[in-house]
Formats: C-alpha cells, sequence, structure tokens
C-alpha cells in the first residue's frame, strides 16, 4: 500500500518535472533553430522560465465564455491528463524502475491514451466557440485515423516478441534491438509518423493550427484548464517516445551507463526530433494528412503485417 | 476464481489507483488556483472568442458527413487489430496455419478498405 502511493506521487513528479523542462526546452529548441537566444532572464539560460510560467497561469482568472456546455467544458481538462497519469503505470524506466509490469502492458497503454480523443473533442463541443468545434473535429478525426497504422505497426513487435508486458519485449532484445530488422524498421517509421499526428504536432498540426484556427480545441480555456492541456500535450510527447524506445530501441538496455539513464536518453532522443521537425517542416493540408493515413499509411502497414509476418516464420 | 483473485486483483488495485490519482492532480490544480485568482467577470470578457468582432450565430452547426464515415471505417479496423492481438501473441508458436487463417482475414479486410476507397469514402473533398 505504502509503496504504491510513493511509485503514484513520484510518478506525478516526474510528470510535472518532465513537462516543465520540456516547454523551456521547446523554447530553447525553437530559438536555437531560429537563430534567436529564447528565454534568457530567469536563471541560467533561462532554466527557470518554466517555474515562472507555472505561478503566472496560477495567477490567470479562470474565464468561462458565455453559453458552454456545463459538463464538459469542466470534464475535458481531467480527459487528457488523467489518461497520461495512468499511462505511467507501465513504462519502464529500468530493469527495476516500473510501477508494474501489467502482463497486457502494450494493450493498456494504447487504450489509455487514445481516451485522450474524448478530453479534445469535449473541449471542442464544450467551448461554444467555432474555432474550437473545428479543432477538436479535425482532431478527432486526425487521431482516430493514424491510430489504426499505429496499432497495425504495434502489432508487428508484439508478434516478434510473443507478450504484451513492457519488460517482456525489452528481454526479447536483448540480442538486437527490433529496430535492426527490416520488417520491424518500417513498422518503427509507420509508428513514429503516425505517433506525431496522435500528439498533435507539425506537420500534423492541422487541429490547432495558429493562422486559421487561434488555438483550436483550448482556444476559450485559460489559467489552469489551459495548463492541464498544456501539461497533457508534452507528456503525450514523452509517452509516445517512451514507447517508441521500448518497443523499437531496446528501452534501457545498453552498455556502461545504468538502465534508467539509457531509457531518458532513448525517450529524449526521439523527442528532440519531434521538436526539430516541428521548426523545420511546413504544415500538411487536412485533406493531405487524412488520404495519407488511409490511402499510403495504412496499406503499407497491412502489407508489412502480412510479408513481415511470413519472414517471422521463416 | 482464487486464483484469479489472487493475481489479478492488485493489479487492477494499481490501475484505479492510478486514475483516482490523476483526478486529484487536476482537482488540486484547479483548488489551488481557485483560492489564489482574480475573479473579475464581466459581459464583453465572458463572450466566445470570434477575433473580436459581435458573435454571430450559433457555434454548434451541422457538420459535413465525411467525419462519420471516417469514425465508421476507424471502428472497423479498431475491432480487427483487437481480434489480431491474441493471435500476434502465439503466432509463433502456431506455425503457418494459423498465419494463413489471419492472412486471409487481414486480406478480407483489405479487400473491404479498398472497396471503401473506390466507392469515394476515404475521399476529403
Amino acid at each position: 500500500m505504502m509503496t504504491m502511493v510513493l511509485k503514484g506521487l513520484s510518478a506525478l513528479g516526474f510528470i510535472a518535472v518532465s513537462a516543465m523542462f520540456l516547454i523551456w526546452l521547446e523554447r530553447k529548441v525553437s530559438a536555437w533553430i531560429q537563430n534567436r537566444l529564447g528565454p534568457m532572464m530567469t536563471g541560467f539560460q533561462g532554466t527557470l522560465q518554466p517555474i515562472a510560467d507555472t505561478i503566472k497561469l496560477l495567477l490567470k482568472e479562470d474565464i468561462v465564455p458565455k453559453g458552454v456546455d456545463f459538463l464538459s467544458w469542466w470534464l475535458a481538462p481531467f480527459f487528457v491528463t488523467v489518461p497520461v497519469v495512468m499511462a505511467f503505470l507501465v513504462i519502464p524506466f529500468s530493469s527495476k524502475w516500473i510501477v508494474l509490469d501489467l502482463n497486457v502492458g502494450v494493450l493498456y497503454i494504447c487504450s489509455v491514451t487514445s481516451l485522450c480523443v474524448l478530453g479534445i473533442f469535449m473541449a471542442g463541443w464544450g467551448s461554444n466557440n467555432k474555432y474550437s468545434l473545428l479543432g477538436g473535429m479535425r482532431s478527432a478525426a486526425q487521431i482516430i485515423s493514424y491510430e489504426v497504422p499505429l496499432l497495425l505497426s504495434v502489432l508487428l513487435v508484439v508478434m516478434q516478441a510473443g507478450t504484451l508486458s513492457m519488460q517482456g519485449i525489452i528481454h526479447a532484445q536483448a540480442h538486437g534491438w527490433f529496430i535492426l530488422k527490416p520488417q520491424l524498421a518500417l513498422a518503427f517509421l509507420i509508428y513514429f509518423i503516425s505517433a506525431t499526428a496522435e500528439v498533435n504536432r507539425v506537420p500534423f498540426d492541422i487541429p490547432e493550427a495558429e493562422s486559421e484556427l487561434v488555438a483550436g480545441y483550448h482556444t476559450e480555456y485559460s489559467g489552469m484548464k489551459f495548463a492541464m492541456f498544456f501539461v497533457a500535450e508534452y507528456t503525450n510527447m514523452f509517452i509516445i517516445s517512451a514507447i517508441a524506445a521500448t518497443l523499437f530501441l531496446g528501452g534501457w538496455q545498453g552498455p556502461w551507463l545504468p538502465g534508467v539513464v539509457w531509457f531518458l536518453i532513448k525517450a529524449y532522443g526521439l523527442i528532440f526530433v519531434l521538436m526539430w521537425m516541428r521548426w523545420t517542416l511546413p504544415r500538411v493540408r487536412m485533406d493531405q494528412m487524412m488520404s495519407f493515413a488511409w490511402k499510403v499509411l495504412t496499406p503499407i502497414a497491412l502489407l508489412n503485417l502480412l510479408v513481415g509476418g511470413w519472414f517471422m516464420l521463416k | 476464481m482464487l486464483l484469479l483473485r489472487q493475481c489479478m486483483l492488485p493489479d487492477y488495485l494499481y490501475i484505479i489507483f492510478f486514475f483516482l490519482l490523476g483526478i486529484a492532480f487536476v482537482a488540486s490544480a484547479f483548488v489551488v488556483s481557485w483560492a489564489l485568482r482574480p475573479k473579475a467577470p464581466n459581459p464583453a470578457k465572458n463572450s466566445p472568442y470570434e477575433c473580436g468582432e459581435i458573435i454571430k450565430g450559433d457555434s454548434r452547426i451541422q457538420f459535413n458527413v465525411r467525419y462519420y464515415l471516417f469514425a465508421l471505417i476507424f471502428v472497423i479496423f479498431d475491432v480487427e487489430i483487437l481480434f489480431t492481438m491474441p493471435w500476434a501473441i502465439v503466432f509463433r508458436q502456431l506455425g503457418m496455419v494459423a498465419y494463413l487463417e489471419m492472412a486471409a482475414f487481414i486480406l478480407v479486410l483489405a479487400a473491404g478498405l479498398f472497396y471503401a476507397w473506390k466507392k469515394g469514402a476515404l475521399q476529403w473533398q
């Protein structure tokens, strides 16, 4: 009982610190890519900026616009943030540091993280704002479309490892990471593209395209409710990168350094790639995005499942 | 039954605990900010944001049916993937027969996807 509470609280602490660090990193990376300095005033290289941001958001007035759908407006921040906390149950930081190695770990984390779309849609519908509704609709369409190739590529890893437990999949990679096999390398590529779309990042950020939809589904949210959307967005980035590191890059396995260091290097390395993409690539159009999911990624993933499965049996 | 209870109950306890923890996390953030923040609403501030213009019409409008079509195709594929999960775990032990059976299942689905494609259900115009 005591260990359960301690593990839960340390997961919450990690979520808070990681989200703050990622927000600082995003601003710094964007600044370096655009040849600016980024935040510099608060602390060394602006490292205290996230704390200042948190205090500012805590003290902001909570504006409830006229005509909101009260229930979905209030529940939406819960629906995006609670699944993020729940996902930390099965993330394997090292051979010992995992809250609980569920025997259906992969299925659990995929199903829990896909609940976020409900919160996003409730925020879009509940806000009584045209931009929010458009953003929520687009986001729901995008997330469910990219869910299919994402799960199909995860399926290939399950076939290779023969287990759904996160630690079991890492142990199956003791003699070589899964990404080194050709069919799983293709699965990694499909996973990473779909996961980028799942967390609404550029080049798939049409639900919150600033130039046409203000801020998409969270246009009307302010103060702590907005902060919850922000925390969920950045922690989701960590979760998809952690899943990718676990399923394809060998998890915490690596020479010399302790396991948890390897795991964080891999996860944050993938997050850096996501940020790099955001500040380099342009945004794709809505129709391009949907036809890419259904006419390119899904057929390739299905074909990969059949051909890759054939070669696994050989 | 006893065996089931012994091996599954702690797992579900953890899941429920993390669910409650997530709710407590969000709720505590709301309570702290509720205690600290200023409260000064006025009609102009509380009107929905529309680039500063006076609001026109209701925001909950009728939406294009294409969103619904994509949702329908998604449900089919999601259920299919759930069916495939148990097969994927034991796939290496079952060998060629199970592979061919699942290949037939996936090919039927692929034919369905191709049909939807030809019918224009995947067209976003």
